[in-house]
């Protein structure tokens, strides 16, 4: 039966991948929010909390926490997804199906990375027209990637136990308002050491801010701390902690 | 007498303090058509779902096609196809691509091929390349049931495949089920309605209470039949009136 895997895992993807293509307005949407917050911080609160250098500097600044809200949002949609197929009865057709059965929830899984890269890309011109530069190389580029979709596999996990055990459409969705908070109480927005005690003690040891860093320090070409072991660590971490729930939650679905 | 496609045997199921299946029993030969018939909630869609190894059997035994659907669901998967009480299609995919879908997932060859076969047995080629959102009724109940003959699987569940239908359209799913076991198919089908599975169905067994409280063909089923209120009507008694009546027995003794 996982013999199958790759080519059913694959024929899914091509389906889910088609429900993207469809409506592209969930792109948009996902990528809108992000843009808007962008946009609000480098125009209006920029002035006040920016560490000095105009915009385009601000900007780069702040991208790194963007892209990490962008995929926040972006997640959601999986669980939304998932959660409407168990609805309409063709998760049940395939659990009948002489398929591997993880591959249906895979196939959600990379269809989340594929379009929340797509979401990213639109969020990083953006940005780009709005000033943000980088003198990273391909091998950081390619860095950032690496860590973007590892971030990206690691929630999505999450987003697939909620959608798996959500009541309701908007519950499916709910899950992620704390990710997309997250950003906010780390070094995302402005430089933690400005918070107080017991705020700053959270934002520096919370997984968003290390992961954060390494991007900056990426795009930046500065050598990157270790922050990028920090960053890989919770990554590997909330992926392999969700993985196994989503798993054992699936197990307990089906059977 | 072992030769039969399906064998339920003592099945148990609740949900919770609801004790829905209370032991189970009924057999299906090869290549006919039976009808579990019972009225909303009688547990017809458990009894599927467990022998389309959806859900687990608190108890009792049920082999599909030779194949145990607790220590084997792999292959019972292989040997059967479920057309769900509701209709199991992809919305946002054409017709032609949710047939496509099935056909790659069960890995045959040509799936294009199959889908526009299917497309044309089903009537649906003229709407093969609209979105199914757009479909009536009908014609998703009718690409639901073509999904699931791909890969011409030997046992076929369908749960209540023509409820909601017009008259029309349920005549349409009756000439393709016959078809289906013309062809040598194995078909379980559950209904609400009587006159359906006095339509279709060889063997007929009516769920009740938890358990099959009777079983056999149409005729034998009308010999149940309390000769005394025979004389009271005038045509045979139908299977609605055999069904109330011994419904109505069960309910005095338990
Ligand atoms: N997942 C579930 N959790 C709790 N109760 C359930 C669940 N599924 C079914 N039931 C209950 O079990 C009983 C049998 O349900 P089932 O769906 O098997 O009946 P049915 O014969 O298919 O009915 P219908 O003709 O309405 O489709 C019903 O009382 C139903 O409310
Ligand atoms: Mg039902």
């Amino acid at each position: 039966m996982t013999t199958h895997f790759l080519g059913d895992t694959i024929v899914l993807l091509g389906r889910s991948m088609r429900h993207i293509t469809r409506s592209l307005d969930t792109i948009i949407t996902v990528s809108v929010m992000p843009i808007a917050l962008m946009l609000l911080f480098v125009y209006v609160f920029g002035g006040a909390i920016s560490p000095g250098g105009g915009p385009g500097r601000y900007v780069t600044y702040l991208l790194p926490g963007i892209l990490l809200i962008t995929i926040a949002m972006g997640i959601s949609y999986t669980a939304y997804r998932l959660f409407t197929d168990m609805q309409s009865g063709i998760f049940e057709r395939f659990q009948s199906m002489p398929i591997a059965r993880s591959a249906v929830l895979w196939a959600h899984v990379l269809t989340s990375v594929v379009s929340n890269l797509i979401s990213l890309v639109i969020v990083v011109l953006v940005a780009l027209a709005m000033g943000f530069r980088t003198s990273a190389g391909p091998l950081a580029w390619l860095a950032v990637l690496g860590i973007v979709v590892l971030f990206t596999l690691a929630v999505t996990w999450l987003a697939v136990i909620a959608g798996l055990s959500a009541k309701s459409t908007d519950g499916a969705g709910a899950f992620s308002y704390p990710i997309i908070f997250l950003p906010f109480i780390s070094s995302a927005f402005v430089a933690t050491g400005t918070m107080p005690g017991p705020v700053r003690a959270f934002a520096d040891n919370q997984p968003v801010t290390s992961i954060v860093n390494t991007i900056r320090d990426l795009f930046a070409r500065q050598p990157v701390s270790a922050s990028i072991w920090t960053a890989l660590a919770w990554c590997l971490g909330i992926g392999i902690v969700a993985y196994a729930l989503a798993v054992v939650t699936y197990r307990r679905k089906i059977s | 007498m072992t030769t039969q496609v399906i064998r339920v045997q003592g099945l148990h199921k609740s949900y919770k303090d609801l004790h829905v299946l209370r032991g189970v029993d009924f057999d299906v030969a090869p290549g006919t058509i039976f009808a579990l018939l019972g009225s909303n909630g009688a547990g017809k869609t458990t009894v599927v779902k467990i022998l389309s190894t959806l859900l687990k059997a608190d108890a009792g035994t049920a082999v599909v096609n030779g194949f145990d659907v607790a220590a084997q669901p792999a292959n019972v998967r292989e040997s059967i196809s479920l057309t769900g009480q509701f209709a199991a299609v992809d919305e946002i995919l054409t017709g032609r691509e949710n047939l496509v879908l099935v056909a790659r997932l069960r890995h045959q060859k040509g799936p294009g091929k199959i889908a526009d076969d299917l497309l044309e047995r089903f009537q649906l080629t003229d709407a093969a390349a609209r979105k199914v959102a757009t479909y009536s009724g009908g014609m998703r109940r009718r690409l639901d049931i073509a999904m699931s003959l791909i890969g011409d699987p030997p046992v076929i569940f369908l749960d209540e495949p023509t409820t909601g239908l017009d008259p029309q359209a349920r005549i349409e799913v009756w000439n393709s089920v016959r078809q289906l076991a013309g062809r040598g198919a194995t078909v379980l089908l559950t209904t609400q309605y009587l006159d359906e599975a006095e339509q279709l169905a060889g063997q007929i067994a009516i769920l009740h209470q938890g358990t099959i409280i009777a079983t056999g063909t149409l005729a034998e089923l009308k010999q149940l039949f309390p000769p005394a209120i025979v004389e009271y009507v005038e045509k045979q008694p139908s299977l609605e009136d055999i069904f109330l009546a011994i419904t109505a027995t069960t309910a005095k003794e338990s």
